[in-house]
Formats: C-alpha cells, structure tokens, sequence
C-alpha cells in the first residue's frame, strides 16, 4: 500500500551487485514541494537508490509508489514519463551542442513530421528556451551558445531551467555543486530554492552537508546501504548530522 | 571599426569548415598557377565526374562519424554492390529489381555491422575492420579475381548518363549532400546524432534512443557506399573485383579534412563535401601538372594533418581571444 501523501515513496529497497549488498530494507519519502536532502559517505548507496529510483535500473526487492499508486520502472525513460528527471553532473549536457539544442534534447518542438523525421521548430525553441532560462534568472547571451562554453554553475541552472520547462515533477541533482567555486555553488541552491517555488519536489544528493542543510526542508542520511537517520531541518542540527555520518 | 573587423575574422576562424575551405581554395591556385590547363571547362567536367563516388560515401561515414561510430568496410560494400547486381542480372532478374536488391543488401551489411557492434559492444573499428576483409574476400571468391561480364542489357542513363558536360551521378550526389544536410541540422533525427555522439549517457537520460540512432546509421552509411558503388560500376561499364580497394581511408580523410571530429558529436556535411572535393582535385591536379602520382598520398596526408591542426589548436586559441 501507498501512502498518497508523498510523491514518491520507496518501501524497503534492497539491492545486490555481485554478492554485495548495495542497500538493506531502505524506507525513502518525497512530498509534494519538498527538497529532500540525501547525505551519506561515498559508498554509502545514495548513487544505488537514486538509480533505482530514475529507472536505471530495478530494485531486487522493494517497493515503489508514484502519488500512492504502485510503479515499476524498467528504462529512464518511463520515470520520465511520470516527470521524474535526474540531473547528472557530466551527463546532463552534451558540451559541443547549444544550450538550445540541449534543452530540447530527446523532446524537440517540431512544425510538422515527415514520416520518420520531424522539422524542428527552430524560432518556437529559440524563444522558449530563453524563457525557460530567464525563469531561474540565467542571462545567457544566445540560445545558439555552447554549452561547453558556460561555467559548471550556468549548466546546473540550464539542466534546472529545463526541467521546469518540462514540468517535471520530481527532479534528482546529483552532487550539483561539486567542483564549483563557492560563489557558482551558492547560484545552484539559488536554482532549487526555485524549484520549490514552482511546487517542484526535488533531491539533492551530495556529501557536502553545508551544501544541502540550508536549502532542505528534510535530511535522509544513508550509511553501509541502510538509512541511519531522517529529519525534518526544524529537529536536528549540522553537528548532529555529521556525527551520524562520520559514525564508523 | 578594427573591433569589427577583429569580430568578424573571428567569426570567419569559428566557423566549422572553414580550415578545408581554405586548403581548397591554396590547392585550386596553385594548381592553376602552374597549369592554367586545371580550370578549364574539360577538366572541371572530370573532376565532377570522378567526385560523386568518394562524396557520396564520405557522407554516410560523417553521419556515422558524427554519431560515434565508424565504418572500415565501406571501400568492400561498393565494391560487394555491384557484383550482388551483376549476378542478379546474370540469374535473369529485371536490371531495376537487381539494383534494388543490391542496395539492399548493402544496407543489410550495414544492419550486420551495427547489430554486431552494439549487441556485443565491441569497437566499431573492430567489427567493421572485420567486416572489411569479409566482403573483399566474398567478392573475390564469387568473381575469382575477374570482372564478370558487365550486363550488356543495363540501362546507366540514370545514374551517369550525360546532359550537357555533366553526369547525372553529380547531381544524385548533390541531392543525397543537401537531402543529409537538411536531416542533420533540421530535424529531430539530426539533433540525436550530434546527441549520441556528443554525449551518449546524457542523449540516453534524455530519453533518446542512442542505440536505434547509431544502427540507423551503420545502414545508411553502408547503403550509400553501395549506392555509389554502382555509380562507379555504372560509369565503367565494368564490375572490378578492386573497385574501392583503399576508399574507406579516402572517405574518412574527407571527413576528418571536413571538420568532423573522430570522436563524435561535432561535423558538418557541408565540410565533407569540402574535404571530398579537396581530396579529388589534388588527385586531378597532379595528373595535369604531371607530378608522379606518388605525391597524392603525401599531399592527402599532410592536409589530414593541417585540418585537424587549424580545426582544434587554432580554434581554441581563437576562442580566448574575447572580443
């Protein structure tokens, strides 16, 4: 049974590889607007359950509830059907393709099909696309740049830009601000704070707790594949996180 | 003033296919210089006559270039092409059906090289080096070295028949260039080529069919190779056990010299039709200057080189100049 008062719920999610247990019996729970923050040592199973959870691949035991109704995903693309969209940090973008192209990517405006291909909407995407970025206040100078061209905070906000444009329902950022500099980082959290605004859930996946207490509104902690803590902001403190995280 | 103008050449450096136009036009100039004999009409009318089958393959191993993959076997498919045809017709089949069944075993050949290589994931380099020495061997073994007799009943009009000075085959190549064109930068098709190429795992997140793209494009790479396989066949009245022998390199150079980078995700066919043309007049131009043809190679080589030199060193380094 599910739970419609998460958008997402996973119920005792177990998964092997090779004999090793990647996770054990994890209980996890997205409401609706919420940004949930997933902390945990490397290792600790927050890549697994997150790929389960976008469809990468199944779970060898557990449950998964879409708005209270059970689901199963078996390819990235059915979670995306149900508005569940996973920004990886190298493989949200490809970098020698416009910001345009990219946005579209995989769901490009088209004028019309002809047969096996269809012509795309080229003036529609260029407008759009500037409006989606304009939506998490990105000034870029042209649809027509290169996203190798940007900085690694601008391509977080052009993968967030497109997942509102989109309408997703759920969007999982996986250490997006690894690698940035302390400014580019704070742009980032700028982005998901606009997520919720927009009544987007979202997941932010990273080990840099300092990074993820001040935006979250709740705080999973994973360790060795099981999940040793879970709080809402109000009823913890980074220290107290922390000490569950570094506990052997 | 000096800004703009700076803006401008910068604008003119960025442009993809710009370092193959240049070679084009150095090569046409100095051939010219020395044999004023290189630009007349007559010669112009045979350089067009012999592009057409190196253009048209070099285009369907950009788009499979562009999509991450690359085919060895193109040079043994147009040759494999045409004796498939010739044996249909000796068997007693219609030219036209014949034709059609070439073609289509051509494309099969490429459907054999993209199921290999994306079911196994093994190098596509691999598969297709394999498949390379597989088709040159069958040919042989079906023909046993000779050229069987060309189909006396085989109407060629269509494919290289004259009108005026040229031959139909350059205008089926400015079709196929324009019709690849339009796919690559119009279409949606054309966007999850560069995608695939670009960035696979990112293409594949973004819900676009990566392996369909590439097995696409394995078929039609190797359906154009035999395309042109024909028009060769066509043009010489002949099936020759030989034909293509060595293409595969002249059309991957053709394509590199283009601006298509080896590694996917970046290409233009507009720069292969470049490369294409570059590679056919500096083997044209020699022969009217009368140098040894050794040089072809030498020369081929060296432009390689200097495409990929101007298309990444200089671009970069004009990229950091901020205007």
């Amino acid at each position: 049974m599910g739970d419609d008062k998460y958008l997402v719920e996973m119920l005792n999610i177990h998964k092997w590889f090779a004999g090793v247990c990647a996770l054990r019996g994890v209980d996890f729970a997205i409401g609706y607007g919420e940004i949930v923050g997933l902390v945990g040592d490397n290792g600790a199973g927050k890549s697994t359950l997150i790929k389960i959870l976008s469809g990468f691949y199944p779970p060898d035991e557990g449950k998964i509830f879409f708005e209270g109704e059970e689901k199963h995903f078996s390819s990235p693309r059915e979670a995306r059907k149900l508005g569940i969209e996973t920004i990886y940090q190298e493989a949200a973008m490809v970098p020698k393709m416009s910001i345009m192209r990219n946005i579209f990517m995989g769901r490009e405006l088209l004028s019309f099909r002809m047969g096996p291909v269809g012509y795309l909407d080229i003036p529609r995407m260029e407008e759009e696309s500037m409006t989606a970025l304009q939506k998490v206040d990105l000034k870029l100078r042209s649809p027509h740049a290169l996203v190798d061209e940007l900085s690694g905070g601008q391509r977080q906000g052009v993968a967030i830009a497109r997942a509102m444009y989109f309408k997703s329902r759920l969007v999982i950022l996986d250490e997006p601000t690894n690698n940035l500099s302390v400014k580019e980082s704070q742009r980032v959290l700028e982005f998901i704070k606009e997520l919720k605004k927009q009544g987007i859930s979202s997941i932010f996946i990273s080990h840099n707790l300092y990074h993820v207490y001040p935006v979250a509104d709740r705080i999973v902690i994973l360790s060795h594949g099981e999940k040793i803590g879970d709080f809402r902001k109000e009823e913890t403190s980074v220290e107290e996180i922390t000490r569950l995280m570094i506990l052997p | 003033m000096a800004q703009g103008l700076v803006s401008f050449f910068r604008r003119i450096i960025l442009l993809r296919e710009i370092s193959s136009l240049v070679m084009l036009l150095a090569v046409v100039l100095v051939f010219f210089a020395i044999s004023p004999l290189f630009l007349s009409w007559e010669n112009i009318a045979v350089i067009l006559e012999i592009i057409p089958e190196l253009g048209i393959v070099a285009l369907g191993v950009t788009m499979l270039m562009i999509s991450g993959e690359f085919d060895l076997s193109v040079g043994s498919v147009f040759a494999f092409c045409p004796i498939i045809m010739t044996m249909f017709v000796v068997w007693g089949f219609s030219p036209l059906l014949s034709v059609i069944i070439a073609l289509l075993v051509a494309m099969l050949l490429g459907a054999l090289n993209g199921f290999i290589t994306l079911f196994f994931g093994i190098p596509s380099f691999i598969t297709t080096l394999g498949a390379m020495l597989i088709w040159r061997g069958a040919v042989l073994l079906v023909t046993g070295g000779w050229p069987p007799p060309f189909p006396t009943e085989m109407s060629t009009g269509i494919l290289v028949g004259k009108l005026g000075f040229l031959r139909a085959s350059i205008f089926w190549y400015g079709a196929i260039a324009v019709l690849l064109w339009f796919i690559l930068e119009r279409t949606d098709f054309g966007n999850w080529v560069f995608a695939t190429g670009g960035n696979q795992v990112a293409a594949r997140a973004m819900g676009v069919d990566t392996q369909r793209v590439k097995f696409i494009n394995f078929m039609l790479c190797s359906l154009l190779a035999g395309f042109a396989g024909l028009i060769q066949s066509f043009r010489l009245a002949t099936t020759l056990p030989s034909m293509g022998t060595g293409l595969e390199m002249d059309a991957i150079a053709a394509t590199v010299i283009g601006g298509t980078a080896l590694s996917g995700g970046v290409g233009t066919v507009i720069g292969t039709v470049i490369g294409a043309f570059l590679i056919r007049v500096i083997d044209n131009g020699l022969v009217i200057v009368r140098a040894p043809s050794y040089w072809f190679r030498v020369f081929i080589g060296i432009a390689i080189i200097l495409a990929v030199i101007l298309n990444s060193f200089v671009r970069e380094r004009t990229k950091k100049l901020r205007c």
